[in-house]
């Protein structure tokens, strides 16, 4: 994908000059600029800050009106500094790694670690989180590649007249919102769903897929193949129409069998795509938030990206733990630095070369 | 390809075509099921939405019970408006479209669709009904009520719990973002594909990077500003400094901002795919670069422009995360609208309004996907094929 990429260019004569470039260029710049580089930078300052409201203790007398003398009790309370502003007085204070070690879960993960103890570590959220992220991950990569390239050959294989309606009814799971795809799914199953009912009466025995962690993972990740196969059918139709047919009929002179063809000639002509599709899953898999919504995982499964979520959402108290999620995010983004740095590495070689 | 044009050993045995159909027949059901299924429930009394009988869910006896049922007559009334409105829309509005120039046609379209529109209420809620009448009266057993259908659901979701709020929010952001993005995405593609600079190479690559971010990330970096931001901008604003949270505004921002790499790698690539030598052939007409942009380029990129506005539309419409953080339950959208219904789902009339609800969401993208289909496809191989 990105060799071509850059040896397309080089217009020569067209070619911007810097001012006009900038000019051209400068507000997405700029919207960039103010609303992703910015917002990182405060992220990483926030996961070394903690914002609290300052407590004063003061002692409180409480009386309460008895025989003869009131009955009176002193107790020290602590309570919040209200400014002269009528809002509660915050002090920020840098922590270091306090919040980090907070989200990694700290003493508990330490002696889970010292214990070789990986079912205490895996009940520490972040653990917990990643652990499911990454099984998600790469668990889903070869079936939405395998079923993506499946569909694209039996589709090209079909009549003429019908693929332009097998393409719309293909291209629903992908372009349906994730969370309402994830729920409608969750209604197959959950409680006595349709589907869980057939289940039960084939294998005869009672199904509680919403109480049941495994098959809630199971679920998650069918959902995600069934949403992201279509992207991944569309994307190897349109490469199998550029398949060079010389060089599959030199094959069949060859005596290349049906599957020797497939396995020799075109997914080696597809590998491009393989590549672009495994990256484009990768970096949306790793950050999936929807179906944690969707199914209703919380308690059982969840992502890295929801931990995130769930610490910028208020709690009971109306607090929301900005530094713990800006810890956790800090952490997720090292899965994205590993992610990409081998297509970047080489996308740098490529256009050097170029 | 008729069998007979294909070089012998390419032409398939019988049992491959056999299996291959039959494969394809299956992801069909599996890509449809769930989302006809929901659309069935949707229309069902609860009872029979979440009956474990699937002939219950989709005859519907205790809807019909309760008096909510359509007649065969009803039904065959109901294929012939949407088959004549659809006829007439292609027939007699599609030709009145035929007008030159973007503004023309963006105008006539919407005349179209509005046109549809009413005659499809007018055909399904008066002459439906005036016809239907007299004539379940006649024909007696076929007048009879043979299918349990209610919209109670979709008036419970739309009226009483105020979804058109959710709507017009939904409508506001999707529009800003779409209009934004392409504006501002338009202009950096079409500098970024015509410059080959190593400054280019080093934006398109960290614009690659800001696309994997996941978009909790970035939003952590909002919260804390937007929330006060009354007091961080008082300095510069004076007295009437906005607080960005709950501001559809502020999420029109963040939205394209999220959305803006993703838009100009796919905009540069449809800019690529137009020669250079029309911007030179423009230039030694004494255009300015802005001008050939204007007038010589924009006018054949309105394909690659309309494909990239459907994928913005696509993730500010479906968006739930940032939504849902950065504007208050008084102004949600429709997406995250629908996590309080299955939040507090205690009864089974809850469930189905959620169902009703979802479907409600995806009613417009599977119109979308209906027009817009090549469009889509095109937009997914850009990127992959050509790039």
């Amino acid at each position: 994908m990105q060799r071509s990429v850059w040896n397309t260019q080089r217009p020569g004569g067209a070619r911007l000059k810097f001012r006009t470039f900038a000019a051209f260029v400068g507000p997405s710049i700029l919207m960039m600029l103010l609303f992703i580089a910015f917002p990182l930078v405060t992220v990483f300052i926030n996961s070394f800050q903690v914002t609290n409201p300052v407590f004063t203790t003061q002692e409180v007398e409480t009386c309460t009106p008895g025989f003869l003398t009131q009955t009176c009790t002193t107790e020290v309370k602590t309570i919040p500094v209200i400014g002269d502003d009528g809002e509660v007085v915050t002090v920020t204070e840098w922590v270091g790694f306090a919040s980090y070690a907070n989200v990694l879960g700290g003493e508990r993960a330490m002696s889970a670690l010292a214990g070789f103890d990986f079912g205490a570590l895996l009940r520490i959220d972040f653990w917990k989180a990643l652990r499911f992220t990454l099984t998600f991950t790469l668990f889903t990569l070869p079936f939405v590649l395998g079923l993506g390239l499946a569909i694209a050959v039996v589709v090209n294989n079909a009549a003429r007249h019908i693929k332009g309606p097998v393409i719309f009814v293909s291209l629903l799971p992908f372009i349906i919102t994730p969370v309402i795809g994830a729920l409608s799914i969750r209604w197959l199953f959950y409680g006595d769903g349709i589907v869980t009912v057939w289940l039960e009466a084939l294998m005869n025995t009672d199904l509680s897929i919403a109480a049941n962690g495994w098959a809630i993972e199971f679920l998650m990740m069918f959902y995600r193949v069934w949403h992201v196969a279509p992207f991944a059918f569309v994307i190897f139709y349109a490469g199998l129409q550029t398949v060079n047919q010389d060089t599959l009929e030199s094959a069949i002179i060859d005596g290349a069998s049906r599957w020797e063809r497939l396995r020799y000639v075109v997914i080696p002509h597809l590998m491009p795509l393989i590549v672009f599709i495994t990256l484009i899953h990768l970096m949306d898999a790793y950050r999936a938030f929807e179906e944690v919504i969707g199914f209703s995982s919380e308690s059982y499964r969840i992502t890295l990206q929801y931990l995130t979520w769930d610490y910028l959402t208020p709690d009971d108290a109306g607090n929301r733990a900005v530094s713990s999620a800006s810890a956790s995010a800090m952490l997720t983004m090292i899965g994205v630095v590993v992610l990409l740095a081998a297509p970047l590495r080489r996308t740098w070689r490529d256009h050097r070369g170029a | 390809m008729s069998d007979a044009s294909l070089p012998r050993a390419m032409r398939q045995p019988f049992s491959l075509k056999l299996a291959s159909n039959a494969f394809l027949l299956v992801w069909l059901l599996l890509a449809a099921f769930p989302l006809v299924w929901v659309l069935a429930m949707s229309f069902k009394s609860p009872v029979d939405a979440f009956s474990s009988n699937a002939l219950e869910v989709i005859i519907g006896p205790r809807t019909l019970a309760d008096g909510n049922g359509v007649s065969i007559i009803d039904i065959a009334l109901g294929i012939a408006v949407a088959w004549l409105s659809i006829k007439a829309a292609t027939r007699w509005l599609m030709p009145m479209a035929a007008g030159e120039g973007t503004l023309q046609r963006v105008f006539s379209w919407a005349v179209i669709a509005i046109g549809f529109a009413v005659l499809f209420v007018l055909g399904f809620f008066v002459v439906a009904p005036w016809l239907a009448q007299p004539l379940e009266a006649l024909l007696g057993p076929l007048g009879r009520p043979v299918l349990g259908l209610t919209t109670q659901h979709y008036e419970a979701v739309w009226i009483e719990n105020a979804f058109y709020e959710n709507f017009q929010t939904s409508l506001l952001v999707t529009a800003g973002v779409v209009t934004v993005s392409l504006t501002v995405g338009t202009l950096a593609g079409y500098g970024l594909a015509r410059s080959g600079s190593t400054l280019a190479f080093w934006i398109l690559i960290i614009a690659l990077i800001f696309r994997a971010l996941p978009h909790s990330v970035l939003v952590a970096g909002y919260l804390p500003v937007f929330i006060n931001s009354a007091e961080l901008l008082r300095p510069i604003l004076g007295e009437n400094a906005p607080t960005l949270y709950g501001q559809p505004l502020a999420v029109i921002a963040v939205l394209v901002a999220i959305n803006q790499p993703f838009t100009i790698w796919m905009l540069r690539s449809f800019f690529q795919n137009i020669p250079v030598d029309l911007d030179e052939s423009a230039r030694v007409d004494g255009c300015t670069h802005f001008q050939a942009f204007r007038w010589v380029i924009m006018p054949v990129m309105w394909p690659g422009v309309i494909t990239t506005g459907l994928f913005s539309f696509l993730l500010a419409y479906n968006d739930f995360l940032v939504t849902s953080l950065l504007l208050d339950a008084s102004n949600q959208t429709m997406v995250p609208a629908i996590a309080g219904y299955f939040n507090r789902e205690t009864t089974t009339t809850d469930q189905v309004e959620a169902v009703a609800a979802a479907v409600s969401i995806t009613a417009p993208l599977f119109l979308l996907v209906m027009i817009f289909q090549r469009q889509i496809v095109s937009g997914l191989t850009a990127g992959a094929v050509k790039g």
